[in-house]
Parts: structure tokens; C-alpha cells; sequence
């Protein structure tokens, strides 16, 4: 046989790194056998249903139960003076806070947990939430974080009352949390008295909601005679909330397994605890019997967990030919009622300080002020690292108001200011190490592909013409992300280093077990991982099962949000896998009795250098493995990796898009969007190109519609999917997509991780192309979502809407 | 998400339901499709102790043309609409406004007898009758009436139809030659109600307009009939300044209230765009 | 209020089940009938991930009641693939990834079963309205439209082959 032929056979049959392995995880879900939290059903199992409060801001006067508990099919109606004995009623946060499980006397924010009913059935249960009488005293409210700062505003969290240190730092105010600082402001300042050009911009990027299509829930079942605790969760981490729920409940660890099944979709949503799993958990223990608890939309949009929520204001200091000097950022964060943000311990703002984005910029300084409103709490990462869609969105806006000011193109100003490739490892002014990249290239092939010069020819055509119905936008961005949490000198959680893991077994027929402690929400960890352990172990992707999200199988591992699945249990795989490898070198070598160092590993086997008819396939060294090993060797294939990465991956990418937007009615169209990343080494193509497509649409539906807006008495606004904007394939643009390659230096495989990318870098090139539609009236910036009706309420004030 | 309990009714002649009617009074109501009802109970906004179901009513069904009239059952579905042959040939734009009607499936279910006698300024069906000039047809316990459109919408929630009274059908008079007419819709998305809609059925003859009728979706708190924006454009040619101006008179009746879809000016203001994109497509079509 | 029985046919089989008359399709599905295929994605009728095919009409199981299908021909997801040959729409989303998560697919694949039945042949335009009353989180839709158009081409007696080779790069 040819041997290109015979290598094109064994690589397909390998299906390893760089195939579009189809789908492991994909039999079950067509067959609608996916296994999600609501489909468990266990015998027994009782429904429970939160009673919530319609007030942002209220006294519990009183909260008469008698009625619901006597409501046949009622087992149980549990408040805040319940879980008191067993100190429950209050849970601390993952950001150093505490959160109210059960309203504690007062209420915060609207839709609060005030009782949790318990009941035979859901229909039951929801019966019986109506009769929960709670008697509110209502109080001012403040929805505004600026004016929850002012001197007389009213008190959010009279529990902190005289706590002036909170978890990152002095407090400043009563509804102040924290303020987090970096860079070198001295240097930055003088940088700044000391520039030709200066610019500044506030921008607001608004409070968001991850929203995936499964909402939160639960089912917690208590086993008394045995003292476990087994509970089913919509998690993206898994292991964390063992270590939560195993602190709260004073339940060893040993004696609890969470199990993260099916998820319908994380996007950041699914990484904290909430109230209503601790309230199942509580009702499962108190009844001795399983309890379900599931989130409505409307509780899913409004109580757990949004995103964003960003006041930020940026400063650029420049010279006349645009190249930039210094990054100035301030922000306002609003926290909500309870501080319970996603971030690792020691960076109350995430990883805000990649703002300085794909840019040599040589002084920045960045200072941010968390507060404390009568909003639900969050401030999780949605399909990004933790803030970094804030970040890179601050640093794409600022550039192009640079270049708006100095009359450069948005491109060309881009180029004068990218990190070159030759500076990598780069050291940006705020402390981060950028692995690798190559900006410049990917830039120009993507203005290639669209034809950027007849694009501007067209939209200069346009302007000149005052009486066009339409007006047409192009958007850039030239973005650097930054995921991976991460080296445990910087990141854990609850003082757990955030790194991750992978466990492998090679069975004696040669096929395998892996296990990691991440967790798959649509990613495909069942498919890619295997195709990491197939390149790196030989051993084909169809014999390897994957298993995620059972604490009490699974290695510990921090879990799968801000894209570091594949840098960090990624690594773990390609190490654990390697680990396997050179054991089997081992064994090849003393099965063909030569010396380890004489073999080498090609595709799925080891061949004796220089005598390639002479070999052991992995399946003939499995087999091995068990029954003849070299002396001294333990028995079996098995391997272990706890891998704390040595720095973040920085992926990045190259976006534009064009906007075609009718002037009297802010109708917006999508005419083309081109997106080209760079994840470094490509796992899985097809894979790959699905997180890109999905991430787009987000993007797009963040920019375009989403927001979770207040009113002045501190109603949420908004909280259904009938006003919440997630686009159907109706809305959704057309992607085109594009890659380079830069690997990760650092990483054993290369790889970057790319499912946030698009999320990230879309969102900025749809605020550019939108603004640049208006640019030539002056416009340098104005606040997302571009709904219609801002987008003519934008063009009304530029008078174009007569 | 779960309704309160109530009883359930499914009789199959319409004298059955009327009875039903007659005899639980205010505590019932029809379900036709029962995609505005059923979401209304799920959420416990309404709580109806009976639920009389209009599924079996077979004589509630059915498209025909007669007396040129075409006649549609009351619970003939959206698609059914889209679907219909009968429809696209001599009423254009009750295909195009059913398309333009929330998403497929709500279109499988949803009838439109219940998007009309719903009295929701929000649902599409009632301004596009208001232009076509429709009747519907109001079966009680002491006989049928037919109501004119113009007559119908009283208010948000509220309509001509008595205690009572089931709407059996739909009667359009079939345009007649040099007609157009189009359905204009702003929306934020699929499955979303109206910022903003136009329904629109021009007359054209000599290049002069003969007849016109307008009616707005989601600018008041019934759908709103555009008598004197309709007026103007008689006897024009239906140019752009008599497009603006019929805008402008549409504009002037809107009372619109503010929500997440945009402030009074905004919808105001689409209003008056909507019927001007409307007038020029419906104006294209004129056969 | 009294219990009632309702019976119709689901993907093929006869099934009788007791239930409230305010109870809802969707639940009767999950909680009674084991069919947990479609899911619950809303309140208000807006996701599609309960979509279910009613005689002959793509439905949301969320906003039907049981009582209402007395004597109905269901098919959910779980009636796709006979005999364990996959159905060309279940291949076609597989093929051309147009899943990640899952939790939409059921519902969308039931409701392009029934927008195939209607047109063979439909162009990306028709998909992408007549898919418009299923959202999907995860993947932006493209990969769906594709799924759906290889499915049509299978059923339509055409050879078909995955956009992805496994080995391209
Ligand atoms: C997600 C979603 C989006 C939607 N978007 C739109 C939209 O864009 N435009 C739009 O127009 N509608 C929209 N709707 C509403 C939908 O079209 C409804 O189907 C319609 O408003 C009501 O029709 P139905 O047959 O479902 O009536 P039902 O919900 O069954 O009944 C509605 C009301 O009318 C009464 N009724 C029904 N039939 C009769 C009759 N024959 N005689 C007397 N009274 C009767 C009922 O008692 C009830 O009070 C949407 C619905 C949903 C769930
Ligand atoms: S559950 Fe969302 S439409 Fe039925
Ligand atoms: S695949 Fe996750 S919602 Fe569609």
C-alpha cells in the first residue's frame, strides 16, 4: 500500500488533534436521551418552588406560613428563622461576600428568595407559593451605582454595618465593596500631562444575563441511613460546589457527590451556588426524601446571576500620529445586592487588566470601584474570562475614538500600535505576560477578504449623499484575550488553586477511560479530549470514553467556564496521555527487548529506530501492560496530571463587520460579519467552528437587544424571553469565518482556547461599526444594546430621522 | 408556570357552547388556540374556574368565498391562513400579516378568532380587519349579528362582542380590481408584538386614489382605525407628499404606551413609518 | 379539581394517562410518560425546546393542554429512529454539528421534521423562517440550517456527505 495512503487511513481511523472528529456526545442528544437535571426522577422526589419578593428593597414585617403548610400535598414551607439552627440562612459568596439563602428580615432586591415551599408535585408547590403571606415594609431603593455612593443613600446591607474591611480592601461608603488598583498611576499621569493628543469616553456596558436554553435546578437527596448527600446540578464546576456545600453543611466531603449531568448550556450562568440548590438540599436532609428545585425563565433572567454591569470611563494619551502612550481606566462595577462575583480571589475586577489589549502600550493604570445596589447579584463571566469582555470592549472602543480624533483610519491605527510578534512573550504595563501572537497578518488578511478599500469607497459614497434612507457602518476590532485560569499563584477559588486535571486508564484490550475535572455544556469535552489522548497515546478516539462531572469518579478539578477547559484540563489530558506514552515506551522496549530510547512512537505505535518492520501497537502494549511488564514496573496503564498552568493563553483574532442601518426607523442589518481567530493549535475544526458561530450570536445579541434594565423603584425590567433578545435563525446574521495559528508556547499541545473569542471580539466590532455609521456627524461612542429604538433615538439627535 | 385548576369543557356543536356560556358566565372562557389565553393563565393573570375548548366545534372551521365575501371559520389557524390558496388569491394581505404573526408554532395554534375577539391592541389580525373592512359574525343565545370591524374594538381587552357571545366568522369583501394593500411590521424580533404596524388596502383608479382604508397595530389601546389619514390620500396619486401627509394624520392619532419597545415619540414616530412603507409597497401592488 | 383520563397515541403507541385538566402537555410528557426528549426552556412560549409534532402541526407542549389532545397522534423525538436506524434529520444534525448542548435539539428537530414534510426543498430563506420559533443558545444557527438541508437531500433520495471531513486540515 502507499504509505500516504496507509498514514491517511491509520490518521482517520486515529481521529486525532486537527480532525473534525464528529460529535461523541451527539447519539444521545438526537435521540432526546440527554440526561439534564429536570429529567431526574428519582422515587419519592418532592418539587420545591421559591416564594420571592416583589420589592427591590423592603422590611420583612412578618411571613405567615400556616396557610401554605396546611395545604394538602404541602410537606414543608421553609424561611430564614428555619435554616437559622442549622446556619444556613445565610451562605458565603465566591467572592468573599455573604449571600442571604433565605431573605434574613429584610429583602434587597426584587425577586429575592424569601421562602422556599415544598410540595408533592410542581403544581402543588406552585399552588401553595401563593399562599405564603409575607408582609413587606417597603424602603427606598437605589438601582443607580453612582447613587448608591452618594452620602444619604439608603443602606443596602445594614448586616456590614461597621465592617469598613471588606474581603479586597478598606470600604469607603456603606454601599461601597471594594476599590482594586493597578498599573502605575504616577507614571501613567505624567504620561498624560505630558501627551499631544488626549481622549476620553465614558461607556456603560449594560447589565446582561448569560441566559443559556436550561435554566438552574437541582435535585438533592439526602440518604440518612448512610449520612450522603448526593445532589444533581446544573454546574460548571462541579467540585467547587462539593467544597461549597461540604463548608456549609459540615458534611465531609467523602460523603457528598455532586453530579453535574447533561447541561443545557453554561455561558458563565451555571458557576455559582444559589439559594434554591441550598434550599433543596436543606428540604432533602429535613424530609429525608429527594427534592427537585427548577428555575423559571423569569427567576433565571432575574436572580441568578447577570453579567457586566460596567460604568467605565477610558482615557488614551497619544502622540499626533496616533501611537499610544498611556491607558487610563476608571470603573464603576455594580455588584447588586451581595457581592457574588465569579472571580478568582485575589482580582475582584477578573482579568480587567488585559485592557490594554493588542497594543504596546508602554503606562496604564486602572482603578475599580465595586458598590453594592438594590439589583440581584452576578457579575459572572458571560462566555468569557472573568471581565474580559469588559476589558477588551474598553480598549476597542478607546482606540477608535483615538483614531476618530486624529483622523486615522480605525485599521491603520491598529497597526501602529500592535504588539509585533517578535515581542512576544510580551510583559503589558499591568502585569500580564502575553504568550504569543502575530495581530498585524491577521488584520490584513481579513481587510483583504472583505476588500476594506472598496468598502470605505462605498460608505464615502453614502455620507456625500444627504438624502440616502440608510447609513452604513464598519466595524474592527483586533482583539487579545486572555483565558485559561489559571496558575495557581494568581488564581483559586475559596483558596483552591485553579488548576485541573485528567485521569487515565488503558483497559487490557487497549481502549480507555478518561476522566477530568471540567465539565462539558455543549462544548464537546466527550469528542476533543479523546482526540488530544488519541495523538498523544495512540490509542483511537472511538475506543476512549470520556467522563466529566461525577465529583465522586471525576479527579478534582476546578470546572469549565472562561474557555479554560482546553488550556488547563486540556493540558492535563496531553500530560496524563504522555505519562501513558512513556510507560508503554517502557514496556514496547522490553516486550522487543531493546533499550526505550531505541523506539520511536509513530501515530499508534512504537517502532525500533532504523528497523520500522519491527514494532508493538498500543493495543499489543496494553495487553502487555497487565501481564508482562518490565521488572521492577507496577502493573497496568494507568496515569495522573494535576496541571497548574505556568501562565493564561492569550487567543486573539481579527474581526469586521458591516452595518446597514435605516436612518428613520434605527433598523439595523447585519450586511457582513468576518471573523478570523487564532486558538493556536486546532483541536477540532468543526468543533472550533461552532463555538465561533455560537459565540457571534451572542455577541450579536448582546450588542443588538440585550439588557436588563430598572426602573426607578427597583423593578427589573425585562425578565422574559419575550423582551429578553436572544436572536432566532430569523435575526441571527450570516458568519464567515477564518483562522491563523500562533501556539501557546507554554502549553503541551499549543492550544489557546476559543469558545469566548467571538463573544469577546464581536461585541466591540458591532459598538465600531455602529458608531462609525454615525462617525462622520461627530459620533465617538453611545451605549449598547442597538435596539431600533436607540438607534434612532441616536439619529434623531444628530437630525436625521426628519 | 402552572395554571390555577379549573374545569374543562370540550363540546362539539356551537349551541353546547353557548349554553356553557350562558351558564358559567363570567367564570369561563373559550379556548380557541389558546396561545394568548393559556400563557395568560400559566402566569395566573387570568384564572378562569371554566375553560370551554372550541376545538370541536367543526362548524367553526373553513375557508370559502361567497357572496364576495371570503369567509373564514373563527378557528381557522395562522397557517391555515398562510396555507390557503383561496386566501392568497383574492386576500394577499391577510397571508402576509399571519406570516408576520409571532413564530411557526403559535401560527399551527393560534386562531384567528382569537387574535381578533382577544382585544389585545397588540395582536395583528384586528388592524388588518380594520383595513380590509371586515365583518365578524357573533353567534349568542338569542341568535347571530355581524359587526363591522370599525365597530368591534372598544378598548384594551374590550370589545363589541356581549357576555356570552362566541365570534363564529370572518367575512372580508373580497377587494375589488386596481386594489393594493400590504401589512407593514416593526418588531425586535420573531415572536415579538408590534413596536409599530401598518395595515394598509388602497383602490386606485386613473392613477388617482378611489379608496383608502389604514388601520395601526400597538399604538393605542385598540387597534386604531386611520379614517383621516385614509381621507387624505383620495383622489391623490398616492405620491411621496400625500404619503407623508397620510403619515402625518396617522401620527396624530396615536396614543401609544411606553415600554421596552421604545417611548410614545418612537412608536409615534414608526407608526407614522410603517404606514408610509406600507402605502408605498401596497401602491407597487396595485393590479 | 377531578382527574381525567386522556388518551391518545404517542410515537406509535397507545398510552392513557390521569391528569388534572389545568396540567400541560410538556409536563404529562416529562413526568408521566417518560418522554423527556422535549424540554422546558421558558415561561411564555417563546423557546421552542418543548416543541412536539400534534396531528400533523409542530406544537409547544408548554401551551397545550393534555385534556386537549384526547384522541391526538404524537410524535416527539423519541419516535425518530426506527429500529436504530437514525432518522436523516437526527444523521444531518449530527453530520453537520448543528448541536452542542442538546437541550434545543429535540424540539428542533421534531419542528424541521414537519417544515420537510411541508417542503422538501426548502432554501436557507424558508429554513431560517419557518425555524424561527426554536431558539438555540449555542450554535448561532448556520450549523443548523446546514443540518437541516442535508436531511432534505437525504430525503429527497440525494447523496449527501458531511460539510466537515474528518481529516480537511
Ligand atoms: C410567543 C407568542 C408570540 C405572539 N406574537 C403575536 C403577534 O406577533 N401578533 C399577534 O397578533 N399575536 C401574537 N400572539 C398571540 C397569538 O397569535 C394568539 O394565538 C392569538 O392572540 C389568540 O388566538 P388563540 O386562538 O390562540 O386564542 P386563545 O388564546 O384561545 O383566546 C384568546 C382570547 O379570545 C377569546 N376567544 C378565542 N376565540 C374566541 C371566539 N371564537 N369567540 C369569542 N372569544 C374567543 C378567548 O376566550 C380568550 O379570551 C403571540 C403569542 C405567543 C405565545
Ligand atoms: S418551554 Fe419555551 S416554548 Fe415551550
Ligand atoms: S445546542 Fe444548546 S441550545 Fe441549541
Amino acid at each position: 500500500m502507499d504509505t500516504n495512503i496507509e498514514t491517511h487511513a491509520r490518521l482517520e481511523k486515529l481521529e486525532g488533534i486537527g480532525c473534525s472528529r464528529k460529535r461523541r456526545e451527539d447519539p444521545r442528544f438526537i435521540q432526546g436521551k440527554g440526561n439534564y437535571v429536570d429529567d431526574i426522577k428519582l422515587p419519592g422526589m418532592l418539587s420545591g418552588v421559591m416564594v420571592r419578593s416583589p420589592y427591590a428593597h423592603a422590611k420583612i414585617v412578618s411571613i405567615d406560613t400556616s396557610k401554605a403548610k396546611a395545604h394538602p400535598g404541602v410537606h414543608a414551607v421553609l424561611t430564614a428563622e428555619d435554616l437559622k439552627p442549622l446556619k444556613l440562612h445565610w451562605m458565603p459568596t465566591l467572592a468573599g461576600d455573604v449571600q442571604a439563602v433565605l431573605a434574613d428580615g429584610r429583602v434587597s432586591f426584587q425577586n429575592q428568595e424569601v421562602a422556599f415551599v415544598v410540595a408533592d408535585d410542581r403544581y402543588t408547590a406552585a399552588d401553595a407559593a401563593d399562599l405564603v403571606e409575607v408582609e413587606y415594609e417597603e424602603l427606598p431603593a437605589v438601582v443607580d451605582p453612582f447613587k448608591a455612593l452618594a452620602p444619604d443613600a439608603p443602606v443596602i446591607r445594614p448586616d456590614l454595618d461597621g465592617k469598613n474591611v471588606g474581603a479586597h480592601g478598606a470600604r469607603k461608603h456603606h454601599n461601597h465593596i471594594f476599590n482594586w488598583q493597578i498599573g502605575d498611576k504616577d507614571k501613567t499621569d505624567r504620561a498624560f500631562a505630558n501627551a499631544e493628543v488626549t481622549v476620553k469616553q465614558d461607556m456603560l456596558y449594560p447589565r446582561v444575563h448569560p441566559c443559556p436554553l436550561e435554566t438552574c435546578g437541582s435535585v438533592a437527596n439526602y440518604d440518612a441511613i448512610r449520612g450522603d448527600l448526593t445532589v444533581w446540578i446544573t454546574s460548571q464546576a462541579p467540585h467547587v460546589v462539593r467544597t461549597v456545600v461540604g463548608l456549609l453543611s459540615s458534611i465531609p466531603e467523602s460523603k457528598i457527590r455532586i453530579i453535574s449531568p447533561d447541561i443545557g448550556g453554561g455561558f458563565g450562568n451555571k458557576v455559582g451556588v444559589y439559594p434554591g440548590y441550598v434550599c433543596a438540599i436543606v428540604a432533602s436532609i429535613v424530609l429525608g426524601r429527594p427534592v427537585k428545585w427548577i428555575e423559571s425563565r423569569s427567576e433565571n433572567l432575574t436572580t441568578t446571576a447577570f453579567a457586566r454591569d460596567y460604568w467605565m470611563t477610558g482615557e488614551l494619551a497619544a502622540d499626533k500620529n496616533g501611537k499610544i502612550r498611556a491607558l487610563r481606566v476608571n470603573v464603576t462595577a455594580d455588584h447588586g445586592a451581595f457581592d457574588a462575583c465569579a472571580d478568582p480571589t485575589k482580582w475582584p475586577a477578573g482579568m480587567f487588566h488585559v485592557c490594554t489589549g493588542s497594543y504596546d502600550i508602554a503606562n496604564a493604570h486602572v482603578s475599580v470601584d465595586g458598590v453594592y445596589t438594590n439589583k440581584f447579584p452576578g457579575g459572572v463571566a458571560y462566555r468569557c474570562s472573568f471581565r474580559v469582555t469588559e476589558a477588551v470592549y474598553l480598549i476597542e472602543r478607546m482606540i477608535d475614538v483615538l483614531a476618530q480624533r486624529l483622523d486615522i483610519d480605525k485599521a491603520e491605527i491598529r497597526r501602529r500600535n500592535f504588539i509585533q510578534a517578535e515581542q512576544f512573550p510580551y510583559l503589558s504595563p499591568l502585569g500580564l505576560e502575553f504568550d504569543s501572537g502575530n495581530y498585524a497578518p491577521a488584520l490584513e488578511r481579513v481587510l483583504e477578504a472583505v476588500d476594506y478599500k472598496a468598502l470605505r469607497a462605498e460608505q464615502a459614497a453614502l455620507r456625500a449623499d444627504p438624502n440616502a434612507p440608510t447609513l452604513m457602518g464598519i466595524g474592527i476590532t483586533t482583539f487579545t484575550e486572555i483565558v485559561g485560569a489559571g496558575p495557581s499563584k494568581n488564581c483559586d477559588i475559596l483558596g483552591i488553586g485553579m488548576f485541573d486535571s485528567c485521569e487515565i486508564r488503558v483497559h487490557p484490550d487497549g481502549s480507555a477511560i478518561a476522566r477530568m475535572g471540567s465539565i462539558s455544556q455543549g462544548q464537546g469535552h466527550q469528542t476533543t479530549y479523546a482526540q488530544i489522548i488519541a495523538s498523544e497515546a495512540g490509542i483511537a478516539a472511538s475506543q476512549i470514553a470520556v467522563e466529566e462531572g461525577d465529583t465522586s469518579t471525576a479527579p478534582y478539578g476546578l470546572g469549565t467556564y472562561g474557555s479554560r477547559s482546553t488550556p488547563v484540563a486540556g493540558a492535563a489530558t496531553a500530560r496524563a496521555a504522555r505519562k501513558i506514552r512513556e510507560k508503554a515506551r517502557k514496556i514496547a522496549a522490553h516486550l522487543l527487548e531493546v533499550a526505550p530510547d531505541d523506539l520511536e512512537f509513530d501515530l499508534d505505535q512504537f517502532k525500533v529506530k532504523g528497523d520500522p518492520a519491527r514494532g508493538k501497537t498500543m493495543k499489543e502494549i496494553a495487553w502487555a501492560a497487565y501481564n508482562n511488564v518490565p521488572e521492577g514496573m507496577e502493573m497496568g496503564l494507568e496515569a495522573v496530571d494535576y496541571y497548574d498552568p505556568p501562565n493564561f493563553t492569550f487567543p486573539f483574532g481579527a474581526y469586521v463587520c458591516v452595518l446597514d442601518i435605516t436612518k428613520k426607523t434605527g433598523e439595523t442589518k447585519v450586511r457582513r460579519f468576518y471573523a478570523l481567530d487564532d486558538c493556536g493549535t486546532r483541536i477540532n475544526p468543526m468543533i472550533i467552528e461552532g463555538q465561533i458561530h455560537g459565540g457571534l450570536t451572542e455577541g450579536f445579541a448582546v450588542a443588538m437587544g440585550q439588557e436588563l434594565p430598572y426602573d426607578e423603584q427597583g423593578n427589573v425590567l425585562g425578565g422574559t424571553l419575550m423582551d429578553y433578545f436572544l436572536p432566532t435563525s430569523q435575526e441571527t446574521p450570516h458568519w464567515e469565518t477564518d483562522f491563523t495559528v500562533t501556539p501557546s508556547p507554554h502549553h503541551p499541545i499549543g492550544a489557546k482556547g476559543v469558545a469566548e473569542s467571538p463573544h469577546v471580539g464581536s461585541i466591540p466590532c458591532f459598538s465600531s461599526a455602529m458608531v462609525d455609521a454615525f462617525a462622520h456627524l461627530g459620533t465617538t461612542h453611545f451605549n449598547m444594546p442597538y435596539n431600533s429604538f436607540r438607534v434612532w433615538q441616536h439619529a434623531k439627535s444628530l437630525g436625521l430621522t426628519a | 408556570m402552572i395554571p390555577r385548576p379549573f374545569e374543562y369543557h370540550a363540546p362539539s356543536a356551537l349551541p353546547d357552547v353557548i349554553a356553557l356560556l350562558d351558564k358559567y358566565g363570567d367564570e369561563a372562557k373559550l379556548l380557541a388556540g389558546g396561545h394568548s389565553l393559556l400563557p395568560m393563565m400559566k402566569l395566573r393573570f387570568a384564572g378562569p374556574a371554566h375553560v370551554i375548548d372550541l376545538r370541536k366545534v367543526a362548524s367553526l372551521k373553513g375557508i370559502a368565498l361567497e357572496g364576495g365575501e371570503i369567509r373564514i371559520g373563527a378557528m381557522t389557524t395562522e397557517n391555515e391562513l398562510i396555507f390557503s390558496a383561496l386566501v392568497a388569491e383574492h386576500v394577499p394581505l391577510l397571508v402576509e400579516a399571519a406570516r408576520q404573526i409571532a413564530d411557526p408554532q403559535v401560527r399551527y395554534k393560534g386562531t384567528i378568532g382569537g387574535d381578533i375577539s382577544h382585544g389585545d391592541p397588540g395582536n395583528d389580525h384586528p388592524a388588518v380587519m380594520l383595513a380590509l373592512d371586515a365583518a365578524f359574525v357573533l353567534a349568542g343565545a338569542g341568535g347571530e349579528r355581524v359587526v363591522q370591524a370599525a365597530d368591534f374594538f372598544l378598548g384594551t381587552f374590550e370589545t363589541a362582542m356581549a357576555p356570552g357571545e362566541v365570534m363564529t366568522q370572518i367575512r372580508i369583501p373580497v377587494p375589488g380590481p386596481g386594489t393594493g394593500a400590504a401589512y407593514a411590521k416593526l418588531k425586535r424580533k420573531t415572536g415579538d408584538y408590534a413596536t409599530a404596524a401598518a395595515a394598509v388596502v388602497l383602490r386606485m383608479k386613473d392613477g388617482t386614489c378611489a379608496a383608502a382604508r389604514i388601520g395601526l397595530t400597538n399604538v393605542g389601546p385598540t387597534a386604531l382605525n386611520a379614517h383621516d389619514a385614509a381621507q387624505a390620500l383620495l383622489g391623490t396619486a398616492v405620491d411621496e407628499a400625500a404619503i407623508a401627509q397620510a403619515a402625518a394624520k396617522a401620527m396624530a392619532i396615536c396614543e401609544p404606551a411606553a415600554d421596552l419597545r421604545g417611548d410614545e415619540e418612537y412608536k409615534t414616530a414608526m407608526a407614522g413609518q410603517m404606514v408610509e412603507r406600507a402605502l408605498r409597497l401596497a401602491l407597487s401592488r396595485v393590479k | 379539581m377531578a382527574k381525567t383520563v386522556v388518551s391518545f397515541t404517542l410515537n406509535g403507541s397507545p398510552v392513557d394517562v390521569l391528569v388534572e385538566p389545568r396540567e400541560l402537555l410538556i409536563h404529562t410528557l416529562r413526568e408521566k410518560l417518560a418522554t423527556t426528549g422535549p424540554h422546558i426552556g421558558c415561561d411564555t412560549s417563546h423557546c421552542g425546546a418543548c416543541t412536539v409534532d400534534l396531528d400533523g402541526l409542530s406544537v409547544k407542549a408548554c401551551t397545550v393542554l393534555t385534556v386537549q389532545c384526547d384522541g391526538a397522534e404524537m410524535l416527539t423525538i423519541e419516535g425518530f429512529a426506527k429500529a436504530g436506524a437514525l432518522h436523516p434529520l437526527q444523521e444531518g444534525f449530527s453530520q453537520e454539528h448543528g448541536l452542542q448542548c442538546g437541550f434545543c435539539t429535540p424540539g428542533m428537530i421534531t419542528r424541521a421534521y414537519r417544515l420537510l414534510q411541508e417542503n422538501p426543498s426548502p432554501t436557507e430563506a424558508d429554513i431560517r423562517f419557518w425555524m424561527a420559533g426554536n431558539l438555540c443558545r449555542c450554535t448561532g444557527y448556520q450549523n443548523i440550517v446546514k443540518s437541516i438541508q442535508y436531511a432534505a437531500a437525504k430525503m429527497r433520495g440525494e447523496t449527501v456527505a458531511t460539510s466537515h471531513p474528518v481529516l480537511a486540515e
